[in-house]
């Protein structure tokens, strides 16, 4: 054992929800492991369990959920942390940083007074010395005239703007790991491309570790080294970037290529997966991609396929160019 | 909110030691020109019931069978007088006492209490919510008048009693409007952007809750003043709030109630000063909602 142990280790990870009278299993026995200052995405289409699984590094799931397996962060068990000490890993070691930014600030609170808040909870400061790391931060992420900008209100500022707050509130106490839910996708497409080089430049210079969580593979390619393709609560694939997207294995990764904007040109339609995610209160039996799949075999139906480690880790009895 | 922009915009130096929320909340409030009319009228009201035995120019008790119901303008009576002959003008300024404390007092009780139950209700939910929320409700479910007139009843007459009948009308009406604000908030993405930042739950209601949500109970509790004054005059009309001979314009409205065809213009005025109070109530507590909504 020469290699450090990774920074996130999640071992057969199940998350059960069971609110109403239906349980639904949204996560379904992941296995996931992030290595410091790695970039890992999680790719999926909507319901295929990749917020969830990031939200249970945190245990941030509404009271009643059931969460089983294991979760290693930052070589402290989450799923024994007591109240206080899980109150301290968020934020402080782990951070998070959410989709629509407009909705993730309080909006009756300046910008400036939430991020000195933020760092007080976790840091013994003064407020003039919080305000000062705040204003540094502002500096980090690239906010033009931060000082006037840290008392702004949320509605005050642009939307690239207010995901750049939140980068500096998540980035408030040093965490060594920031989870990423969809962090690009309620911004336009220019400013997209700014927060993912910020936070690409910023996760180099800090030696973050990062989780992040979408389900536009350009995105992914952009900003990850490692990728798990998500689908139905499982993995089916996932590798280094590169591989999984010049050689995706599992027929669903390879959908999810063919289904990209950019490949339609002028006239061509877009191609889609065929079909819709399966009910995740009654997942078939075998393989939950069998129902959509163009390769299905007669085992896929009945049997769960396990990930078989290769150049890329694929969970499929027929997988493409094998 | 177009001046606060360009106001801050003008001056962005001062942020770091920027003017506090109140501040904030003033300086958008003098700018109202409504709210502020409201808000004076609202403070001539209070001076005007202080000052009572200085402004009166008669003895708001002491009538006279030969001098009953005299038209406005009548010489030493600008305002007439009512069914026993006594001074309009006087009673209608010891009025102003008695009904602005029921129409007040029993609010601001209501707001705390209310706000409180419903704050944990909406937080807590689950269980904990349908039990509160229930029992709740089965205050509401009563018309406020007939459950102040029970209480009331049941608690014995007398100012004191009313006020805690009113109080514990409104707990129920402002927690119900507590409950749901609070249960909206805490479904928002920056209370579980808190949670995910470390912020434990007595953090979460402190800061983000009430922050929140404190503003629109605010705004519908201001609301509830008038209508305290309307049933507090319910009240001492059956026999169960203030009692005559004390002047109060609830009870003043419904004794010279009689008195309608006869000389209508006093007949009304009592009901011309519940108007004026809770417009101006209404409206000052509009302005101070759009002052303190800083998220538009």
């Amino acid at each position: 054992m020469q290699t450090p142990p990774a920074i996130i280790d999640i071992r057969n990870l199940a998350v059960t929800f069971r609110g109403g009278s239906r349980k639904v299993r949204a996560v379904n026995g992941v296995d996931l492991t992030v290595d410091r200052g790695e970039v890992l995405a999680l790719l999926g289409e909507s319901g295929s369990g990749k917020s969830v699984t990031l939200r249970s590094l945190l245990r941030l799931h509404p009271k009643g959920t059931l969460i089983e397996g294991e979760i290693k962060v930052a070589g402290q068990d989450v799923m024994r942390l007591g109240r206080r000490a899980l109150a301290d890993l968020r934020g402080g070691t782990v951070s998070m940083i959410f989709q629509e930014p407009r909705l993730a600030l309080d909006p009756v609170y300046r910008v400036g007074d939430q991020i000195v808040e933020t760092i007080r909870r976790h840091m013994p400061v003064s407020r003039s010395e919080a305000r000062a790391r705040a204003l540094r931060l502002f500096e980090d992420v690239r906010i033009p005239s931060p000082e006037s900008r840290l008392g702004n209100y949320p509605h005050e500022m642009s939307g690239g703007m207010l995901q750049r707050s939140m980068i500096a509130m998540a980035l408030a106490c040093d965490p060594a790991i920031l989870l990423a839910d969809e962090p690009t996708t309620a911004l336009d497409a220019t400013v997209q491309i700014q927060i993912l080089l910020l936070l690409r430049e910023l996760q180099t210079r800090r030696g973050l570790a990062v989780v992040f969580v979408t389900h536009d593979i350009g995105v992914a390619a952009q900003v990850a080294d490692k990728v798990a393709v998500m689908y139905a609560g499982r993995i089916v694939e996932s590798g280094h970037i590169a591989d999984v997207i010049h050689n995706p294995r599992h027929p669903y990764t390879q959908g999810l290529l063919d289904a990209r904007v950019e490949l339609a040109q002028g006239s061509s339609r877009l191609r889609t997966i065929e079909g819709a995610p399966p009910d995740l209160s009654a997942l078939p039996p075998g393989c939950a991609f069998a129902p959509r799949c163009g390769r299905v075999a007669e085992t896929c139906r009945t049997v769960v396929p396990e990930l078989h480690s290769g150049s890329t880790s694929v969970a499929c009895f027929e997988p493409l160019r094998g | 909110m177009a001046l606060t922009l360009t106001r801050e915009k003008a001056q962005p130096a001062i942020v770091l030691r920027s003017p506090g929320y109140w501040q904030g909340v003033l300086a958008r409030l003098s700018r109202d020109r409504i709210a502020m009319i409201a808000l004076i009228v609202v403070a001539l009201l209070i001076l005007m019931a202080i000052l009572a035995p200085y402004l009166a120019p008669d003895d708001p008790t002491r009538g006279s069978l030969a001098r009953r119901l005299k038209p406005l303008g009548t010489p030493g009576h600008v305002l007439g007088t009512d069914e026993l002959g006594r001074d309009m003008l006087s009673r209608l300024i010891w009025g102003a006492r008695l009904s602005l404390v029921m129409g007040v007092v029993p609010v601001p009780v209501a707001f705390v209490l209310g706000s409180a139950i419903g704050i944990i209700a909406g937080y807590a939910g689950g269980l904990t919510n349908s039990i509160i929320m229930r029992t709740v409700d089965v205050f509401y479910a009563f018309p406020s008048v007939l459950l102040a007139v029970a209480l009331s009843g049941t608690l014995g007459s007398g100012l004191t009693n009313a006020l805690v009948s009113l109080t514990v009308v409104f707990i129920p009406q402002i927690a119900r409007v507590a409950e749901s604000v609070t249960t909206q908030v805490h479904r928002l993405d920056y209370v579980e952007a808190a949670r995910a930042s470390g912020a434990g739950s007595l953090a979460i209601v402190r800061v983000h809750i009430l922050g929140n949500v404190l503003a629109p109970i605010f705004v519908f509790s201001t609301s509830l003043i008038s209508v305290s004054m309307i049933l507090a005059a319910g009240l001492s009309f059956l026999g169960l709030g203030v009692r005559p001979p004390d002047a109060e314009w609830g009870l003043m409205l419904n004794t010279l109630r009689t008195a309608i065809y006869i000389n209508p213009t006093i007949a009304a005025l009592p009901g011309v000063m519940i108007f004026i109070t809770s417009i101006a109530f209404n409206l000052f507590s509009d302005g101070l909602r759009n002052a303190m909504d800083v998220k538009t």
